[in-house]
């Protein structure tokens, strides 16, 4: 069962093409989404009717393409800034989480450790529906007590941030404790000997070495937050990221304007994954 | 008697490279066999050929008398110590011991029965409910041969089993292993790098270089009658020098190295004429070292020169003299206390009989 | 612990505390809260099991219940089953480059969205889709089939979309299975369904528990795939839950419906652990 020993000729052959079956099962529903973006069609689905860079971009109806339309450009643009705070807000916890578990022995750390896994194994709905909950409990009880209406806890993208936050940073810690726990602490004694002091010492030596698991984790933090849906769906308010919006015109019924996002997106996320790839390579 | 293993020409390229070169070999029942060689040689791609996991580009492997090259390597009856032991991290060890005999079915009770005796065994009676990672490094290396050994295979094959021991340990385990065998009374085939370990261990040692079995012989054949210039130069240690015949009266040989140094060596039996190039092996262990001529009158190479340095091992220590002609000679110094004082630039007398001077043809 | 060091730890809990506190448990407990107690009049709650006598006594949410436990069940053992040979092939017998190449083709689908994906499977499957078309051309349908809007469609879109969370343990660990333990187990006699028995599968336990509970979490928890693909009667939970907090605006049900739904997933993710002796830790960290 490894190359070493002897199988017969069809035991390989069967092997060989499940696998290729395998492959053919995950390629075959980005490649018809990939393909249909170029149907000259309402519909992204059989019969072709020719091919058409209009969904693209078109700019006049009815097949206005993705770059001139305002709606989807702007749920772009809130995926975007949605991504982008709970990336750096994330990784920035993350750091201080790893250095808490890397450095410091204390009662209930274990019992932490655990609690700080815990977001990883609740329903992404569970957590959405329980912060939702609190902050209008929070926001009621401002306003009984006195009369201030805090818009910023009701459903919006404050609670959509803290929401993708709280799972994602469990995961960016995980990624950073990893690499942090590879580090050499005599490289900072060494530092220290030389005359820095504790923060320069982690500021020009470990902060260096973590950065490429940093970086990493700000990249996958960002693609998580960007592809988020189940969270993001309980505490959505007027401005919708681009899975929301994209899921209320699916429902609607689709056109091939979808299939051009969703091809976007596939390359968007390609090139940022195959950025980090070669990133951490280079390292 | 028919050999327990019969290699009969046995071949395996990879692509271009040969790593298996027409190798022919027969090992008799019981006997510790070991293919020595730098790494790379070859030897373990004899190995895993033995054993079946990878198929030769020619030639037969016989088991008993019987080809084996048609039998999987789970149907094979060798068994095989792997380099790392490759001991079950998943089972205890009475799991691992009796992993092989579970495969032929054999009732529970029985198996119990023969784990607890070669448990018994290799002197570890006790243990079969412990993890492998409780086990020391030498109790590992028991456990591996004993997980093989209760199935009796007809060769037992050990892929240099002793490389990842530290040296007390490796020193005290060729002891054991050698014992063990001979308490199993099975085939060994052992393949190693280390000159050491096959030298202490083996009845027979198959030194291999570049794919080829260089020469087959006891330890002892090996060390004083090598027949090629690699073995003569892989076992032990040598000074050697390149030269050319001046002169041949039967086997003994009048040299002189390409810096000028005259020297009588021997042809030990090997065709070399006046005018032949020639490589010459001397062992520093075979040269004599005295504080005036006087006392190497019996040796018929003797030269004067100023010790350049002092290689202290303890038992093993050497002097480093250069004659006058600059030719740098490595000297064991023996160990009766008389040059305990010896110092660097020392004016000494060395000597060694022309008998020890190993004159091989250079083909290149 | 200096002053100094005392400083520093206390700045480094902060995050870690508030993070915790106000996103997890707090916002937990509140949502337990809301979940037992009952509307009396406007405004005016009283504690009581309500929430939970309802959810017991329709059988319509018992059933979406279980269902969806058992699907995701079903999900998480077929996903199993498919990436396992997979990921050996992968670990243990593609070599160098091909190895690598397999790896990546296995992680590029799940850069992207998941709504993407399931939008996919939408095209493949609908009535008007590519699958129905290749069956009536191949002569095997003589109108167009719908193959939306069904169970098999649901199993297909989970197992489809938490196939990488499966394949990446697994090839992590079966990559750290030595070569020479599986010759071993040849060695000494074994044939392939036993080596595969005794030594593969033991040795990739870790990777297939840590595979199984966050698959089995994924899809628990799913709420894109089984409405797209299940359509409106896909019976999930997380479409009840949703139901009650945002069309009917009844959170006290829906938070029941929310902590039920936690109570389910914490308690299978016990039991598989102790059933294989195994810590959250090891699994995930």
């Amino acid at each position: 069962m490894i190359p070493t020993i002897p199988q017969p000729r069809a035991f390989g052959l069967i092997y060989g093409a499940y696998v290729a079956l395998f492959f053919v099962f995950l390629a075959l529903p980005l490649t018809v989404v990939a393909v249909f973006a170029f149907n000259d069609s309402q519909f992204p689905s059989l019969p072709w009717e020719g091919f058409t860079s209009n969904w693209f971009f078109g700019e006049e109806r009815p097949q206005i393409g993705v770059f001139h339309e305002r709606g989807i450009l702007r749920a772009v643009g809130t995926s975007a800034f949605v991504a982008t705070c709970v990336a750096v807000l994330s990784v920035g916890v993350g750091t201080t989480n790893a250095f808490l578990f890397n450095r410091y022995e204390f009662r209930g750390k274990g019992f932490l450790y655990v609690l700080m896994l815990l977001p990883l194994v609740i329903p992404g709905i569970v957590l959405g529906i329980s912060i939702l909950v609190f902050s209008s409990t929070v926001a009621n009880g401002l306003w009984e007590a006195a009369e201030i209406d805090v818009q910023a806890l009701r459903p919006g993208l404050l609670l959509v941030i803290l929401g993708q936050f709280s799972f994602i940073t469990t995961i960016a810690t995980l990624v950073i404790t990893a690499r942090l726990q590879k580090f050499d602490r005599t490289l900072e004694e060494a530092a220290l000997n030389l005359g820095a002091n504790r923060l320069t010492a982690v500021r020009t030596i470990t902060l260096p070495f973590l950065a490429p698991a940093m970086i990493g984790a700000v990249v996958v933090a960002f693609l998580m937050s960007f592809e988020n849906f189940n969270t993001t769906l309980m505490l959505v308010g007027s401005d919708a990221p681009l899975t929301i919006a994209m899921f209320d015109r699916l429902k609607e019924g689709s056109t091939p304007l979808l299939n051009a996002v969703s091809l976007l997106l596939m390359l968007g996320s390609s090139l940022l994954a195959l950025i980090v790839i070669l990133f951490q390579r280079r390292n | 008697m028919t050999p327990d293993l019969d290699c009969l020409d046995l071949t395996r390229r990879f692509g271009d490279h040969t790593a298996v070169d027409h190798v022919n070999f027969s090992v008799a029942p019981g006997t510790f066999f070991s293919i020595l060689g730098p790494s790379g040689c070859g030897k373990t791609t004899i190995m895993r050929m033995i054993a079946g996991f990878l198929e030769p580009s020619s030639g037969d492997i016989r088991i008993r008398g019987a080809s084996v090259l048609d039998t999987p390597p789970n149907k094979r009856p060798v068994n095989m110590v792997f380099q790392h032991l490759a001991l079950f991290p998943m089972m205890s060890i009475a799991e691992n011991i009796g992993y092989g005999l579970r495969r032929r079915g054999m009732a529970k009770a029985e198996i119990a029965r023969k784990v607890d005796e070669a448990l018994e065994r290799i002197g570890l009676p006790g243990i079969g409910n412990r993890k492998v990672t409780e086990l020391s490094g030498g109790q590992k290396q028991r456990v591996a041969i004993a997980r093989c050994m209760v199935l009796e295979p007809d060769v037992l094959l050990l892929d240099e089993p002793l490389g990842a021991l530290d040296l007390k340990l490796r020193e005290h385990m060729k002891v054991e292993l050698k014992a063990l065998q001979a308490a199993f009374d099975t085939t060994f085939v052992y393949i190693t790098h280390d000159q050491s370990e096959a030298l202490v261990m083996s009845d027979q040692i198959a030194v291999m270089n570049n794919g080829r079995f260089e020469q087959v012989g006891t330890g002892q054949d090996l060390y004083y009658r090598p027949e090629t210039p690699f073995v003569a130069g892989f076992i032990g240690e040598a000074n050697r020098w390149r030269g050319r015949v001046e002169r041949t009266e039967g086997d003994e040989l009048r040299l002189r190295t390409e810096s000028g140094l005259e020297m009588r060596g021997a042809a030990h039996g090997r065709a070399l004429q006046a005018g032949d190039r020639v490589e010459v092996f001397v062992r520093p262990e075979s040269i004599r070292i005295a504080g005036d001529a006087a006392a190497l009158a019996g040796f018929d190479n003797v030269l004067e020169g100023a010790v350049s340095n002092i290689l202290f091992n303890g038992a093993a220590s050497r002097a480093l003299v250069t004659d006058d002609a600059g030719e740098e000679i490595e000297v064991t110094l023996p160990q009766s206390g008389e040059f305990s004082d010896l110092k660097r630039g020392d004016r000494v007398h060395v000597g060694w009989s022309g008998a020890q001077g190993n004159a091989f043809a250079v083909t290149a | 612990m200096s002053s100094a060091n005392r400083i520093g730890f206390v700045l480094l809990l902060t995050p870690l505390v508030l993070w915790l506190g106000l996103l997890i448990i707090i916002p937990h407990i509140d949502m337990f809260l809301v979940s037992i107690r009952e509307r009396v009049g406007r405004g005016v709650y009283e504690t009581s099991a309500a929430q939970y006598l309802t959810f017991i006594n329709e059988p319509l949410y018992i059933w979406t219940f279980v269902r969806t436990a058992v699907m995701s069940v079903l999900a998480t053992a077929l996903t199993l089953l498919i990436a396992f040979p997979v990921s050996y092939y992968i670990a243990k017998m593609a070599r160098g480059r091909l190895q690598q190449v397999l790896f990546m083709l296995c992680l590029i689908p799940f850069y992207v969205s998941e709504l993407v994906r399931t939008f996919g499977w939408m095209i493949l499957l609908r009535e008007t889709g590519l699958v129905s078309n290749l069956l009536q051309w191949a002569g095997l349908a003589d109108q167009p089939v719908e193959m939306l809007y069904n169970d098999a469609a649901i199993m297909i879109g989970l197992v489809y979309t938490s196939m990488l969370f499966m394949v990446v343990p697994l090839v992590t660990t079966l990559e750290s299975l030595d070569d020479s333990v599986v010759e071993a187990g040849y060695d000494l006699g074994g044939n392939g369904l036993s080596v595969l028995r005794e030594i593969v599968i033991p040795h990739a336990m870790p990777g297939i528990v840590a595979g199984c509970i966050v698959v089995f979490m994924l899809s628990l928890g799913n709420y894109l795939t089984p409405t797209m693909l299940g359509g409106k009667d896909s019976l999930w939970f997380t479409e009840m839950i949703y139901n009650q907090f945002i069309v009917r605006f009844n959170w006290e049900l829906g938070a029941a419906f929310g902590f039920m739904l936690l109570l389910l997933s914490s308690l299978i993710v016990w039991g598989v652990l102790k059933l294989t002796g195994r810590t959250l830790q090891e699994t995930l960290g």
